[in-house]
Parts: structure tokens; sequence; C-alpha cells
């Protein structure tokens, strides 16, 4: 019954968050909103006895990824009062596609599952059950690969986002270091031969 | 003898590619030596195989040289079948051919394209000896159209000309049409017997007789008769048998040497050669006999009559031809096939030496052969003269010569037919309209053929003094041709009668059933060539065409304001033969017109309007306007993408909810 | 007792919303790519839940993946995002049309 209770307050603040997210009018605002919702969808993981996962969500979203994102937003100095426009024109029409998916999903997730699962809630873990390990043990035997390749990727993301934002710009001193070790005695010193005095 | 007719066949057309494709190396008096040597060997070798079948009893042979394909059982073959018909045709071809060949050294002198002409005729000769050669009808057909190409090469010699190119169009068109009819006929053999084969056809020839097709449904017809009338078909455009004769007038725009040789003796008269080679399937339908007497009498009367009004030279022998394939092809039909036959080689060295006597006035004249300039010619050139006299004699049947005993038999075999014996009413019109034709059509050709002879040699003299300082005897290599066709004109008949006609010359080859065999009763009552020279002043066809003579002496020679006279009496008549009785008209306007416009509609209409403007470009408009509306949704906004992903994921999810 | 009905309606109710966010939303691209990381969060959490239902690690391990690729993907949009910026100084949503032929 406690269970119920705190995942209902959890889950109504998550879906008030994700609204902030979507309709707030200041970009940072809806940042602040999704790390809420973050926040929010971690602890119900947590309730659904997914520790590790609940954990880097927070570590890696919250900590990484969401100020990525705040620290663009912020540099991109964006027009806020030029971002109001428009935004009512087209609720109706997202609303009424948002109301058919929501018609559509609820009606697949207890019209249809009745009889088939009933809302019993979760089969208790077994005794002496740890995520954290239980997910390292399929992680690196099983999916090894499929995380090498995840690593893969981070790294291509890494260098992906490097190679985009560089840029060069003209007119900036810069030392360059390689240049100045190889560099040679006749590149800058021109020798001229010449008498010491004019022929008489 | 296989390598006789191998020789007689291949020496004629090794000469024409020797001098077609060589002609430039071998120059040309070497091209028609070339030609000269290809088909004289041809025409001796012949002569020998005549002359073994007739004094040497020599039996028929049939020959098969080569297996060209076989499928489904169905041999194609090059094959000789040389019997006794086969071995008069090739005699007369070759012997028109190597006359032919030497005039047109002088009648060909001057002009550029010497060689090639030479290359043709011969080419010509090979074609038709596989024509008359052939054992069966593959090789038959390809005979008939080997002809047929080098009558169109040869009719449209002169490229240049525009009338030229025109008749030979016609003439090629035309014959489409007969031959069209004649493969069908042919079709028609393979499909009731299952062969090509000349004897294993005729061996199976009365059981095809009695079965029936039905062409429409519900009506069955003999097979015989629908094979043969179609075979006949093929005959008609070839040998000129109304109302497929129209291309024979104009192929006068050829040269004349190829007039005498293709459009007069030899090839004209394939139709008659294979009607009666195929005798033994025409005795089998009465239907179809009636079919080729009918139009062969319209043929015989009718393009006689529009030889009357014809001013060129070359076009009134035109027409006397065509009446006299009639005359051929109303033999056939009365069932007197060895008459026809008979006919054909007599008509084929009177007409030869007609056209060419008429080739060498207009040599003489400077290529002028409206027959209004001309007159009085006689004094100038003797031999042309008396040849031409000789040759118009025979064309009217003059007691004696060739013509006399060929048509006058032949009228006799119409009369004696069994047409007259027939009970029906059709059989005694058909008789009727027959015999009249035939009678009638004798006044008619002394009358024109008179007409011609009197205006060009008699009378006063219409030329311009330019031609007439000119004039004189044509050279050597046409006036010996002239006299070489002159002999036979004249004197064939007197030997040959007796034993083609009545001696069962033919055996075999022609098959006449029973009681169609008019020429079997003639025979009881056949006293020699004299005899029947006695009787001729008996006979009407003599008074008809002493008759035809007389009124063309008093009309063109005594009296020539009369026949001014007449055409304005009769204007409306004359306005009909001078139109050619509106049958050219009715081919070029009704048929050829109408194809057109068939062809202009379904090219406007179906073509233009349907396939290219509304299948081809408005498939694209279509495409194009419903691009143009789609293309309003392709805003480039990312939303808008986004938006119809969710759309196609909201539709996707529905239809796995509600409708599966 | 809350079981996966509940955990999936809720992930359910969030993809919606991140639905409604980026067809609303006409202003700015770095909303848009947030709210594909909610819908991403609303898949995870299916996983999850399904992943406890069936007593099934390998649920879990595909979030892993999943939050490692979208941590990939946000790098690199904003990366873009960043670039596209310096050379339009905007990154409203409704002026990036060249997407049209």
């Amino acid at each position: 019954m406690f269970q119920s209770v705190l995942f209902y307050v959890f889950a109504i603040v998550l879906l008030g968050a994700a609204s902030g997210v979507v309709f707030s009018r200041n970009p940072v605002h809806s940042v602040m909103f999704l790390v809420l919702t973050f926040f929010q969808s971690a602890v119900l993981w947590l309730m659904a006895e997914a520790e590790f996962l609940a954990i880097v969500l927070v570590l890696v979203y919250v900590g990484a990824v969401m100020v990525l994102f705040l620290f663009v937003v912020m540099m991109l100095e964006v027009n806020i009062e030029a971002a109001k426009r428009g935004l009512t024109r087209y609720a109706p029409l997202g609303i009424g596609v948002a109301l058919l998916m929501v018609i559509e999903l609820v009606q697949l997730i207890w019209l249809r599952s009745q009889g088939v699962t009933g809302t019993s809630g979760f089969a208790a873990t077994p005794e002496g059950y740890n995520n954290t390990k239980a997910l390292g043990a399929v992680l690196y035997t099983e999916h090894v690969y499929a995380f090498e390749i995840a690593a893969v990727i981070l790294l291509l993301a890494i260098i992906a986002a490097i190679t985009l934002t560089m840029r060069k710009r003209p007119g900036i001193k810069v030392q360059d270091i390689a240049a100045q070790v190889a560099v040679r005695a006749k590149d800058r010193v021109r020798i001229v031969k010449m008498d010491a005095e004019k022929k008489q | 003898m296989y390598d006789y007719y191998l020789i007689i066949v291949l020496a004629p057309l090794a000469a024409a590619i020797i001098a077609g494709l060589a002609g430039k190396k071998i120059g040309r008096v070497g091209a028609h030596w070339v030609t000269i040597a290809g088909v004289g060997t041809a025409c001796v070798l012949s002569l020998l195989v005549l002359r073994n079948m007739f004094w040497g009893g020599a039996a028929a042979e049939n020959i098969s040289v080569y297996t060209w394909a076989v499928t489904d059982g169905l041999h194609m073959e090059v094959g000789f079948l040389v019997d006794r018909l086969t071995a008069l045709m090739m005699c007369v071809v070759t012997f028109v051919s190597l006359m032919v060949h030497i005039y047109t050294i002088g009648y060909m002198h001057e002009d550029p394209g010497y060689q090639r002409f030479f290359s043709y005729i011969s080419l010509f000769t090979f074609a038709m000896l596989m024509l008359v050669m052939a054992n069966n009808f593959l090789q038959l057909f390809f005979g008939w159209e080997a002809v047929g190409l080098v009558s169109y090469l040869l009719i449209g010699f002169w490229f240049k000309r525009e009338t030229a190119i025109f008749a030979n169009l016609k003439a090629f068109l035309v014959n489409r049409v007969g031959d069209f009819g004649f493969i069908l006929g042919i079709a028609g053999v393979v499909t009731f017997t299952g062969s090509l084969d000349y004897a294993e056809v005729f061996a199976s020839a009365d059981q095809v007789a009695t079965q029936s097709i039905e062409i429409f449904p519900g009506m069955p017809w003999n097979a015989m008769t629908v094979i043969c009338i179609l075979l006949f078909i093929g005959a008609m455009g070839k040998s000129a048998q109304a109302p497929l004769h129209v291309w024979l007038p104009d192929s006068m725009e050829g040269p004349t040497p190829i007039s005498a040789l293709i459009h007069a003796a030899t090839m004209v008269t394939a139709g008659i050669f294979m009607v009666a080679r195929m005798s033994p399937l025409f005795e089998l339908s009465t239907t179809a006999l009636g079919f080729v007497i009918i139009i062969g009498s319209i043929t015989a009367f009718f393009m006689g009559l529009l030889g009357i009004v014809q001013n060129d030279i070359k076009r009134v022998v035109a027409y006397s031809t065509l009446s006299q394939l009639g005359y051929m092809t109303v033999a056939l039909g009365a069932s007197a096939y060895s008459a026809a036959i008979f006919h054909l080689m007599t008509h084929a060295f009177f007409k030869a030496l007609l056209f060419l006597a008429a080739g060498s006035v207009i040599i003489a004249m400077h290529h002028e052969q409206d027959i209004r300039k001309m007159g009085g010619i006689k004094k100038y050139m003797p031999i042309t003269y008396w040849t031409a006299l000789v040759g118009s004699l025979a064309l009217i049947g003059f007691p004696g010569s060739s013509g006399f005993f060929s048509k006058d038999l032949l009228i006799e075999a119409v009369k004696e037919s069994h047409w007259h014996h027939g009970t029906t009413l059709g059989d005694q019109m058909t008789y009727w309209i027959a015999y009249l034709s035939v009678l009638l059509g004798v006044f008619v050709t002394a009358l024109y053929s008179f007409r011609m002879f009197f205006l060009v040699f008699h009378g006063e003299e219409r030329m311009d003094a330019e031609t007439k300082s000119h004039l004189h005897e044509t050279p050597p290599v046409v006036t010996v041709p002239l006299i070489m066709l002159a002999i036979p004109s004249a004197i064939i008949g007197w030997f040959t009668v007796g034993p083609v006609l009545f001696g069962s010359y033919f055996g075999d080859a022609i098959v006449v059933a029973k009681s169609h065999d008019v020429i079997g009763d003639m025979s009881s009552g056949w006293h020699g060539s004299l005899g029947l020279l006695e009787h001729a002043v008996m006979t009407p066809v003599f008074w008809l065409a002493a008759s035809g003579v007389f009124t063309a002496w008093f009309l063109y020679l005594k009296r020539p304001d009369i026949p001014a006279t007449i055409k304005n009496k009769l204007s409306v008549a004359y306005t009909v033969l001078e139109n050619k009785f509106y049958f050219d008209d009715l081919w070029i306007s009704g048929f050829a017109g109408g194809g057109r416009a068939i062809g202009r509609f379904l090219w406007q209409k179906g073509d233009q309007m349907l396939i290219d403007d509304m299948l081809v470009n408005g498939t694209a408009r279509t495409v194009g306007r419903l691009a143009g509306a789609i293309r309003q949704i392709q805003t480039g906004y990312l939303y808008t993408y986004a938006f119809a992903m969710f759309i196609g994921l909201a539709a996707l999810l529905g239809w796995l909810i509600w409708l599966r | 007792m809350i079981g996966l009905e509940h955990y999936l309606t809720l992930a359910a109710m969030l993809f919606v919303l991140s639905i409604a966010g980026i067809v609303v939303n006409r202003r700015n691209l770095i909303l848009l790519l947030m709210c594909i990381e909610l819908m991403l969060l609303a898949v995870n959490f299916n996983f999850i839940a399904f992943s406890r239902y069936l007593g099934d690690e390998t649920g879990q391990v595909f979030v892993f993946f999943i939050l490692t690729v979208a941590a990939a993907e946000a790098a690199i949009g904003l990366a873009i995002l960043v670039v596209l910026f310096r050379n339009r100084r905007s990154i409203a949503v409704q002026e990036l049309n060249t997407l049209k032929g």
C-alpha cells in the first residue's frame, strides 16, 4: 500500500516535470524540468529493483548529459520572446495525435492484457539477489561484444563532437611547436658572400 | 538428265551474279556475253530435254535435290518435277529470254544501267525456271515471289522517273493482294494434306475434296473449292486478271524488252501455268472452275475494249496481253488445260514479237510512244513492218498462223465444254458469258490490233520533221530477234497443234476429269492442221476477225474523220473506257485511299491522341499534378516529418489493435 | 500492488507527452533533442518493467546500451546544434526548411 502511494506520487511528479519540459517557455527551465524527470525516473527504477541503472541514470544522465544540455542552452543565448510564437497554434493538432495514442496504448495495456497478467504486482526476487552483480555477470559474458561496440560508439561520439565544433579562427596568434622544433638554419639565415670593400 | 536440270537453272543465275556484281569489271560487252551464254546454255539444254520428251519418249522425272528443312513431318525441299508441261514451258521461257537478251543489246545500247539490266533479266530467267520446274509448293512460291521481285526491279528500272516508281510500286502492291490469296491457298493445301510435294498432294486430292471448311461459322464450304479459289487469286495477281489487272498496263513504264519478256511472254503466264499444273486439284471443284471461267471472260472481253482507246503503242499491246491472258483463263475454266498451255506458247512467241517490234519502232522514233504521232513508217522500216504484220495476224488468228490454231481451238473448246452440256441454269449462263466474251473478243482484238498497225505503219506521216529525217531501220541485233520470233509465230502452230493438243502429249502432267474432257471429245473430230484450215472460213471466228480488220481499215485509213465523230456521239462510253472502267480509281482511291484514311485515323486519333497524348503524356501529366499536390506536404520542416511519422505510428497501432 | 501495467501506463503517458512536445514545439531545436531523451526514457521504462516482470536481466542490459547510445547521440546532436547556430545564428525549428526539395 505504501509502495503504491509512493509510486503514484513519484509518477505524478514525473509527468508534471515532463509537461514542464515540453511546455515551459524558457529552455533553461526545460532542462531543469528534465533533470527533475530523470530523478523521478531513477526513484521509480529503484522501486522496480533496477538499482544499478537508477544510479547510472543519475550519474551519467543528470551528471553529464544534462549538464551538457544546460551548457549548450546557456551558451546559445536563444531569443525567448521570439520562441513564444506558434506554440499555441499547433497545440490542438499535437494534443489530438497524443490523445489518439493514449487511447491506443491504454487499450493495448489494460484491455488486451485482461486475463494474461492481472494486477498482482511483480513477483518477489530471490533471497540475496544483487542487481548490480547479476547485470555485470551477463554484461561481461554474454554481451561483451555489444559492450565493446558501445565503447567504440562513445569514442566515435567524442571524436565527432570535437571534429564538428572545432574551428580555426583566422588572425589568432598561436605557437606551432612542431614547426619551431623542425626549423633549420638555412630557413632563417641567408648568408651572402661579398667583398669587404669596394675595389678601388 | 539431273545434271542438265541443274545447269539449266544455275547457268542464268551464275550469269546474273557475274553481270550484277562484277558488271563494272567485265564491261558492257562482257556483261551481255556472259548472260547470253548463260541463257543460251539453258535454252539449248531445255530444247534437248524437250526433244527427249517428245521424240525420245522420256518419262517424267521427279527429283529431290536438297532438303532444306523438316518440321513436324513437313518436308521443305528444293526439287525438280520435269514432265512434258514443264519441258514446254522451259523451252518457251529460255527461248524468248534468249531473243530478248540479244534484242536488248540494241535497245539498251545507250543506257547507263546496261549491266544491271542484263543481270536482272538473267535473274528473271532463273526465277522463272525455278517456278516452272518446281516439284513442291514452297519452291513454286519462291519462284513466284522471285519473278515478282525482278518484275518490280525492272518496271522501276529507270528509277529516276516518277511514273516508273509509281508503276513498280503499284505492280508490287497489287501482286501482294494476289500473293496473299496464293499463300493462303498453299496453307490450305498444307492443312488438308500435310505435304508440300505435288505428287503427295495430288495423291490425296480426292480425299481433300470430301472435306469441308468453315471460314464463317455455320457456312461449311468444300475445302477443295476454297483452296482452288485462293490459289487462283494468286494467279489473278500474277496473270493480271480483272480486277487485279491494273498493274500490267502501268508496267509498260519499264524498258520494252522486259515488257516483251516478263509482262507478255513469260511471267504473266505463270498463273496460267500454275492452274494447269494444279489441274488435279481444280478438276475436283466445279465451283472453282466456274469462278475461273467468269474472271477469264470478263478480262478477255473488257480489257480488249480498252485497247481500242489507248494511244500509247505499248499500252495497246499491253491491253491485248490482258485480253489474251483472259482467253487462256477461259480455257482453264473450260477444263481445256492443254488448249490454254498451247495458246500460252503461241502467245509467248507472237506477243514477244509484237512488243519487240513496238520497241523497234520506239527506237526509230527516238522513244516516242504515241501512235498519233506516227504513221507511214512502213517504207522506212520494212523488216519491222513485215514482222509486226506477222505478229498482228497471229494475234487475230489469221488462218494458218500459230494464233489461228491456238485461238480457234480454244474457242471451239469453250463451245464444246462441259458448261455447254450442263443442265442447270448456272451452267448455261456461265457458258454463254464465256462463249460470247471469247467470240466478241475476236472482233475487238482484230479492231485494236489493226488500228494500231494501220496508225503506225500506214497512212499519213504525222511525226515531226526532225524525227522523220532520222527514221531508218533498226540494227541487226534488233531485227534478228524479230525474225527469229516471227518464224515460230507464223508456223509453229502447224507442227505442234496435232501432237500437243490431240496427241496426248501432256500425258499425266495434266489431269482432266472424264466428264470435263473437252479436248478428248474434240480429238475424235480432228483431221489434221490442213483440215482445220479448210474449215476456217466457215467459222464465225474468221468472219469476226475479218470484219474487225475491215472496220479498223475503214475507220483509220479510209475515213480517219469518223473515229472523232464516234467519240463525240458515244462520249459516255468513251469516258468510261478512257478511265479504264474506273478500276484504277477503285484501287487507288477506294482501297489504297481507304487504307490511308484508316491509317491516318489510327495515326492521329489512335496513336497521337490516344496513346501519345492520353496514355503517355497523360500519365506524365497526372503524375506531375499528383506530385504538385503532394509536394505541398513536403515542407522541409523537421516537425512535419516527425508528425508524419507519428501519424504512421498511430495508424499502425490502430491497425494492430482494432483491425487485426 | 504496483505491477507491470502501472509501469507500462506511465511509460506510455511519458511517450505521448514527448510526442506532443515534438509536434507542438516550433521554436527550439534543443527542446526537440530533450523530447527525444524523454522518449528514450519512456522506452527504458518499458524495458525495465518487463525485465523485472520476467526476472531476466537482458532487458536491463538493453537499457544500459540505450543509455550509452543516447549519450553519444546527445553529444553529437548538440555538436551539430552548435555548428548550426554558429552558421545561422538561430536554432529555431521553423526557420530550418532546407530539406525541402
